[in-house]
């Protein structure tokens, strides 16, 4: 990042945003960190400070889905302006430039901003065969070594970067693994889902931005902030599980009524992210509320936690079958046992001898 | 492993493998008992007997006259274990979904206040009974290691149920996942274990009677 | 042949049976039979709960018949059954239990604790661990026909009693009567009584009967001490002579162990259900009446109360008849507060009463009867088995309780109304 580039706030002054409209971005921010409001001018006061940090966003393995998710959906909001504001580098789905000239403002950024750029991952990186996926020729695991190392921080975005998501599932024929299992010498963020939450990107870089380190994250290595609290526990629909209100199928009376989705399969009271509170798409909705169970696609391995339209608490695999074979050999033990036990029985009265009075003392 | 692994691997291979030991020791129990087989009983019996055995499978539910006085803590303590017990396992509709999942059977359950409150007198009915059994000259003198475990692995899907139900200590997944392995514990003990009792109480009930009913007494 | 330990071990597995498997496999060490246990209670000792009276028993089961148990064993982790074990217990089985079935009554999941103990004490017989009192006991009955040595020498002087007493024949080893009436060493030796009001009231009700002088004691010592080898030899007397005098009736007697005997576990013991009834007494009375054949008259008006000897109610379904006869012939007539098939034993039946090394066990045992009493205030105490009366005579002088003991079937006969002859 060049340090002749505007600050933040020069720039949102620059496309028309207001004084109180840029201090009201602070304190949503600020409270969607879970900050207390006395933060707000801190935060306000580093921003206005901040450069355009350099970003280089590398996608490997994935759909594009982050992208667009982020990219999208909250145009052109404030928290949208941040991410135009941000000195984007390099992203090959979003960059004009192609060819040998991408790579070419990859490495540069790299270069002039060494130690000091965030990066940015989407996609899960093959360690079986190199070739399954690569870019200008180069191995995604080559390029995200050679990225990572002069970066300042890693964000891995969407479950595929953090957790190796569906390319990994079983029987992960890529030998697909998440950023976290490559990189172990920088601070690695994960911001899972399929795809995360756009404010979740805007609001740790937000917090990245303000304090200059990632906010604090949980055993997964997300922000905690907007990944402590299960999607159950926040869901509006919850006073209906605990009345025993649920809908049965997609289309019966419960589910026009909005009732609970658990026994339709939902996720929720296992998956940890904000969706039930920050909703998506401008806070219009989330899966729950158009009506879908939660799938937990933030979670670790989600793609292979069994079917997802079976409730938490059914069984995931058909059981009966080994049930049945269990009951049967136990069955044919306990016959051959109980067999066993006729003859040890048949046995020791044969073995009988009459008692007779002299048999009533022990011999002398 | 992270906890939705465990909670996963506690619903597929981890039930089916519970499940699995469970009816195996089941049937294998049932067969050693009934194998043993019983003499024909060549006295007439009565008539008309009030009892049988059918009747005693019900009656000895109920505490006989006189006794609930001279052993509260065991009849008040039992009672309201296994009513608690019985009700979580039954009326929790996550539980019914499992059993629907299981069986394809399937019945209207309960408000979650209701199983809470179930789930609570369950576990101080535990306590209480525990504190018997330690202090009681009888009960202590007739306990082993194998009655502390029964009681311990009766316990245990209570409290994880409850924990998790009111995330309590721990992470609600890895709450759900140790909840899921203590009731597979169970499971797997239940065939070898006094857990037994719970599918041969019914059998020796019906002896009882049988034996009592034959000579014209409601046992 | 004498008693060895491996012959003892050897009766346990023969003996263990379904209903066994179960109720081993149903035990969660409650207690409660603890509680139901008249030794529990009147001791305060957790040695006598009833369920670890059988531990040996249990042991042997686990190891014999059951998958884990042989695994177990096989691989050194399970104690195995030992003959100094059995020394150990043979008080928990033979002194503390008088195979009342209360514990039975009460047990939660349904164990027959009693049916259990009777058994072990098959094993604990063929090991040599039956008490002394209960030898001699046997040995008496099996050599000489009674557990008292009583011999048909006394029974005919007590037959000849009751006819210069009552001025009746006394009929001996006739055949096709109605009833063959037992009588038990008790009755023949302390209770005469009883001879003469049963004959007065089958006379009177028109009814024939006999005594059979091979078979006139009712007891049987072999069910008692757990050695039905001799059990069936005692019984077969009866069945002998009732099947030889081609009786329709056998009458067991007022003693609550013969009655079992015969009419429960005889037909077991002989192999072969029988072609006559077995009856008790009080429902032989019981028939009468309502066949309008036994008409009372007057009453006993005097506060009294009615045990019941358990092997008669508890264990052997007679706990109405009693009620019904009472009701008319005693309008003061008291219910114990725990009573029927409820009952507290009197603490000397199953052989306890034989057992002289019982003896002060069983008179701290009798205190619940004691109370049991002493809460009604009543002075005289009806009861239908002459072991019952023995033992709780004996304890009531021990306790210097001032009570009197009747037997059922004699206050009944002191009630007959032998005027009108035609009825």
């Amino acid at each position: 990042m060049a340090f002749d580039e505007p600050t933040i706030a020069e720039i949102l002054r620059r496309q028309g945003i207001s004084r109180r409209g840029f201090l009201k971005f602070c304190a949503t921010t600020a409270s969607l960190m879970a900050l207390p409001p006395s933060m707000v001018p801190a935060i306000a006061a580093a921003l206005e400070k901040a450069r355009r940090p350099s970003v280089i966003w590398l996608s490997f393995q994935e759909c594009t889905g982050c992208t667009e998710s982020l990219t999208r959906s909250h145009t052109p909001s404030i928290e949208g302006l941040i991410l135009e504001q941000i000195s984007l580098d390099y992203h090959h789905t979003l960059q004009a430039a192609s060819g040998e000239a991408a790579e070419a403002a990859r490495e540069a950024a790299m270069r002039e901003n060494h130690g000091k750029y965030l990066l940015v991952v989407d996609g899960s990186i093959p360690m079986g065969n190199a070739g399954y996926s690569t870019i200008a020729g180069v191995s995604n695991l080559d390029m995200l070594k050679e990225t990572a190392a002069g970066a300042a921080a890693v964000i891995a975005v969407g479950s595929c970067a953090a957790y190796g998501g569906l390319p990994a599932a079983l029987p992960n024929p890529t030998g697909a693994v998440p950023v976290s299992a490559i990189i172990k010498d920088k601070p690695v963020m994960n911001v899972p889902g399929c795809p995360p939450i756009p404010v979740v990107i805007t609001g740790v870089l937000a917090h990245f931005l303000t304090f200059a380190a990632l906010p604090e994250l949980d055993d997964h290595g997300r922000p905690k902030v907007f990944y402590g609290e299960s999607i159950h526990d926040r869901c509006y629909r919850r006073p209906f599980y605990d009345q025993g209100k649920f809908a049965e199928t997609f289309d019966d009376e419960g589910a026009r009524k909005g009732w609970c989705l658990f026994k339709l399969g939902c996720k929720g009271p296992v998956t940890y992210n904000a969706c039930a509170t920050t909703k998506w798409n401008q806070g219009v909705s989330f899966p729950i509320q158009s009506g879908h169970g939660c799938i937990g696609c933030s979670e670790p391995g989600f793609w292979d936690m069994g079917p997802l339209y079976k409730p938490l608490s059914m069984p995931i695999a058909p059981v009966q079958m080994m049930v049945g074979a269990a009951a049967a050999g136990g069955a044919i033990a306990g016959a051959a046992m109980a067999m066993r036990n006729r003859a040890a029985k048949k046995s020791a009265q044969a073995a009988h001898q009459k008692v007779t009075v002299e048999d009533l003392e022990k011999a002398k | 492993m992270t906890a939705l692994e465990l909670l996963t691997w506690a619903r597929g291979p981890g039930l089916s493998i519970a499940l699995a030991v469970c009816a195996f020791g089941i049937l294998l129990r049932l067969f050693e008992i009934f194998g043993l087989g019983r003499k024909a009983d060549l006295s007439r019996p009565r008539d008309h007997s009030p009892g049988s055995g059918w009747r005693t499978i019900v009656s000895r539910s109920l505490p006989p006259p006189g006794m609930v006085k001279q052993a509260p803590v065991t009849y008040i303590g039992g009672y309201v274990f296994h009513l608690g017990f019985a009700i979580t396992l039954f009326f929790f509709v996550p539980h019914i979904e499992l059993v629907r999942g299981l069986t394809g059977l399937s019945w209207p359950g309960l408000p979650t206040q209701l199983i809470d409150i179930a789930a609570v007198a369950g576990l101080l009915a535990l306590i209480a009974v525990l504190a018997s059994r330690l202090s009681n000259p009888v009960k202590r003198f007739l306990s082993g290691f194998q009655d502390y475990l029964a009681w311990l692995l009766t316990f245990l899907p209570l409290a994880t149920g409850y924990l998790a139900f009111h995330h309590l200590l721990i992470d609600y997944t890895l709450a759900l996942a140790l909840h899921v392995l203590s009731v597979e514990l169970l499971l797997v003990a239940l065939p070898f274990t006094k857990l037994f009792h719970t599918v041969s109480v019914f059998v020796s009930r019906w002896y009882n009677g049988d034996i009592f009913g034959r000579k014209g007494v409601a046992s | 042949m004498s008693a060895t330990f491996e012959r003892g071990y050897n009766a346990f597995k023969e003996i263990l049976d379904a209903p066994i498997a179960s109720f081993f496999s149903s035990c969660v060490h409650c207690g409660l039979c603890a509680e139901a246990c008249l030794f529990y209670t009147e001791t305060g000792d957790p040695k006598y709960t009833p369920i670890h009276k059988l531990e040996p028993l249990r042991r042997a089961w686990q190891q014999e018949y059951t998958l884990l148990g042989k695994l177990a064993k096989l691989v050194g982790l399970a104690k195995p059954v030992t003959d100094a074990e059995l020394a150990e217990w043979s008080p928990l089985v033979y002194d503390a239990c008088t195979l009342c079935g209360r514990c039975s009554m009460v047990c939660p999941v349904g164990n027959d604790i009693a049916y259990m103990v009777r058994k072990m004490r098959e094993g604990m017989t063929a090991a040599g661990h039956a008490p002394e009192g209960l030898v001699t006991a046997t040995k008496r009955a099996i050599q000489s026909g009674s557990p008292a040595g009583v011999k048909w020498a006394t029974v005919e002087a007590t037959i000849k009693r009751v006819q210069k007493e009552f001025g009746f024949e006394v009929p001996v080893n006739r055949e096709n009567a109605d009833y063959l009436v037992l009588m038990s060493s008790w009755e023949i030796l302390n209770y005469p009584e009883y001879l003469g009001a049963v004959g007065r009231i089958l006379n009177r009700a028109g009814a024939t009967w006999t005594l059979a002088q091979d078979a006139y004691e009712a007891t049987n010592s072999g069910i008692q001490i757990g050695a039905s080898d001799l059990a069936r030899e005692l019984v077969g007397r009866i069945v002998g002579a009732a099947e030889r005098l081609k009786v329709k009736c056998v009458i067991s007697p007022e003693c609550g162990h013969a009655y079992s005997a015969i009419r429960w576990e005889g037909p077991n013991l002989m192999g072969r259900p029988f072609g006559f009834e077995v009856k008790h007494i009080l429902e032989v009375l019981d028939d009468l009446r309502r066949a309008g054949k036994l008409k009372l008259k007057g009453t006993l008006d005097q506060p009294l109360t009615y045990h019941d000897p358990c092997q008669i109610s508890r264990r052997g379904g007679v706990y109405e008849q009693p009620r019904t006869l009472l009701n008319q012939l005693a309008p003061q007539f008291r219910e114990m507060h725990e009573t029927g098939t409820m009952n507290w034993c009197c603490g000397g039946g199953g052989g306890v009463s034989a057992n002289e090394r019982a003896e002060p066990l069983r008179l701290t045992s009798f205190k619940r009867k004691k109370a049991q009493i002493e809460e009604l205030g009543v002075k005289t105490l009806v009861t239908a088995c002459a072991n019952c009366r023995v033992v709780m005579e004996e304890a009531l002088e021990h306790y210097h309780m001032d009570i009197e003991m009747l037997g059922l079937t004699e206050l009944v006969a002191e009630h007959l109304d032998e005027e009108d002859k035609h009825v």
